[in-house]
């Protein structure tokens, strides 16, 4: 019973990493049905911004943790705006197929200004936030780990406040649903969705902080296969659906981490697409994901 | 108020509108008439933004409108209610109508809107926590309606009030229309497929025949004019 409750609590902060860049993947694929590919690459960008922060504030201490989390999000808030602006946007209107090639492209591009500017060695990560287990009868939690669904639990909490309540919330919604109707009440799309590409791509940046704080070595390939996973996690909760991201990506770290603890860790990787596959073949929009049927 | 000036646009090779020209005057309820595919939609849409000119031009209220995107002509007072009407379906009643009034900063004067938009359509305020997606037909073309009329409209454009609307509710609709013409004094450009009930209502309206004007009048001579009466009012 511990083991079990000891996997789940490893499985949850694994799942909350992947629900942070899901929830970029859905958001804009919600806005522009299109996969953001490159947005892997900006959870590795976060991670660096992380790490180069945390050579000017003190390890170990609350205050200097969150502002390489903060400042990491504000950065790549602003990369997601710049790439968006510049790579996406001259593509409004042209085939999915040519959007999705570029995103493929700016990907490959962050990837490898990552390894000019950065280096392709592994670094170790600093300890941002200060280290300790806690004990609860036999179950050991790493303050890391709480501070992974700590931090994961309120931005969630914030998204949903500036999804459903706030005006441009509610703009976003109605991008996702109709571009068209929605400029046509004065909302100005590409506001909308410059600030979804920032939103996204600040979330993803929250959690290439977070992944690395607890898999502490950074490079600028590390982006790759939890992109995927979280890419898959998306999917898998409905694309374009905000809290069937945020399910996918806990129910995929939960199901990777008890195959990773079990006989077949091998398979680990396999496994997951494998449920993936499953639950598609039974709800092919994803488990919240809805096929909507217009009336006209 | 609104001048439509050889206005041409294109499909790719395709011409939808082969060079129109026309004018709505204030106050005035205009009606575009014509049948499926003779350019009606194209024509409102590109007022609107939607779509861009090949040549011509628009200008409302002397402003000229051609080459500016969507919102920014909704700020100038000319708001759209689309072909199909495209309500927020995810969205609450409530929240379409916020929606409707993104680009008003000035809170009473969205209450005072938010008022006569129930005053005018009811049944709004009724649904108003509702999902708008489970409205019935006509309901759904209130709210779009509705919405449009929350932008403050100097002039407003509807498309196809009348489709896909139970046959009873039609003739709310369009009383509505002319209720909205005459106490609030927007004025309206009207895209209808039923012409008959275009031309009982408006004061003037243009034929469009696959993408010309090929005829234009007050309403009330047209209604009796026997070429269009064989054509379009069923003999």
């Amino acid at each position: 019973m511990t083991e079990f409750l000891q996997q789940l609590i490893n499985g949850i902060s694994l799942g909350a990493i992947f629900a942070l860049i899901a929830l970029g993947y859905t958001m804009v694929y919600g806005v522009l049905r299109f996969i953001n590919f490159a947005h892997s690459d900006v959870f590795m960008v976060g991670a660096y911004v992380g790490y180069y922060i945390g050579q000017h504030v003190p390890e170990h201490t609350i205050w200097g943790g969150t502002l390489a989390l903060v400042g990491s999000m504000a950065v790549c808030a602003i990369l997601g705006i710049v790439m968006e602006r510049l790579a996406y946007r001259p593509l409004r209107g042209a085939p999915t197929l040519n959007v999705l090639i570029t995103a493929i492209g700016m990907s490959l591009l962050l990837q490898n200004l990552g390894q000019y500017f950065f280096g392709a060695t592994p670094r170790p990560y600093p300890e941002l936030f200060p280290v300790t287990n806690y004990q609860f009868g036999g179950l050991v939690i790493s303050s890391s780990q709480l501070a992974v669904i700590g931090v994961t639990l309120g931005l969630l909490i914030v998204l949903r406040f500036i999804v459903l309540k706030t005006k441009i919330g509610t703009a976003m919604r109605a991008v996702s649903l109709n571009p068209k109707a929605a400029s046509l009440v004065g909302i100005n799309i590409n506001v909308v969705i410059a600030f979804t590409f920032g939103l996204g791509s600040a979330l993803a940046a929250a959690g290439g902080v977070l992944y690395a704080l607890n898999y502490p070595s950074i490079d600028p390939l590390m982006g790759t296969l939890p992109g995927l996973k979280a890419f898959v996690a998306a999917v898998l909760g409905g694309i374009g659906n905000i809290p069937g991201a945020a399910l996918g990506g806990l129910l995929l770290g939960i199901v990777e981490t008890f195959v990773n603890g079990s006989q077949w860790s091998t398979y680990k990787d396999a496994i997951a697409f494998a449920v993936l596959i499953i639950i598609l073949l039974f709800r092919p929009a994803g488990l919240l994901g809805r096929f909507t049927v217009e009336k006209v | 108020m609104l001048e439509v000036k050889d206005l041409s646009v294109s499909y790719g090779a395709i011409s939808a509108l082969g060079g129109i020209s026309f004018k709505v005057e204030p106050g005035s309820i205009a009606t575009l008439i014509g049948a499926n595919g003779a350019g009606k939609t194209t024509t409102l849409r590109t007022i609107s933004g939607l779509l861009r000119a090949k040549s011509g031009s628009v200008t409302f209220g002397g402003a000229d409108l051609t080459k500016l995107p969507p919102h920014q002509i909704v700020a100038r007072g000319l708001c759209h209610v689309p072909e199909g009407r495209m309500i927020f379906s995810n969205l609450t009643v409530d929240e379409n109508l916020s929606m409707g009034a993104y680009l008003q900063k000035d809170k009473e004067r969205i209450a005072r809107d938010r008022d006569y938009v129930f005053s005018i359509f009811p049944r709004l305020k009724e649904r108003l926590t509702q999902q708008a997606g489970t409205l019935s037909g006509g309901e759904q073309q209130m709210l779009a309606i509705g919405r449009a009329l929350m932008g403050g409209p100097k002039l407003l454009m509807l498309d196809e009030p009348s489709l896909g609307i139970a046959p009873k509710l039609i003739s709310t609709i369009f009383e509505k229309i002319v209720e909205i013409n005459r106490s609030h004094g927007i004025t309206i450009l009207l895209v209808e497929q039923n012409a008959n009930l275009a031309l009982e209502i408006s004061n003037y309206a243009f034929v469009l025949e696959t993408g010309r004007i090929v005829m234009q009048g007050q309403s009330p001579e047209l209604r009796a004019n026997p070429e269009l009466k064989a054509a379009y009012l069923g003999g």
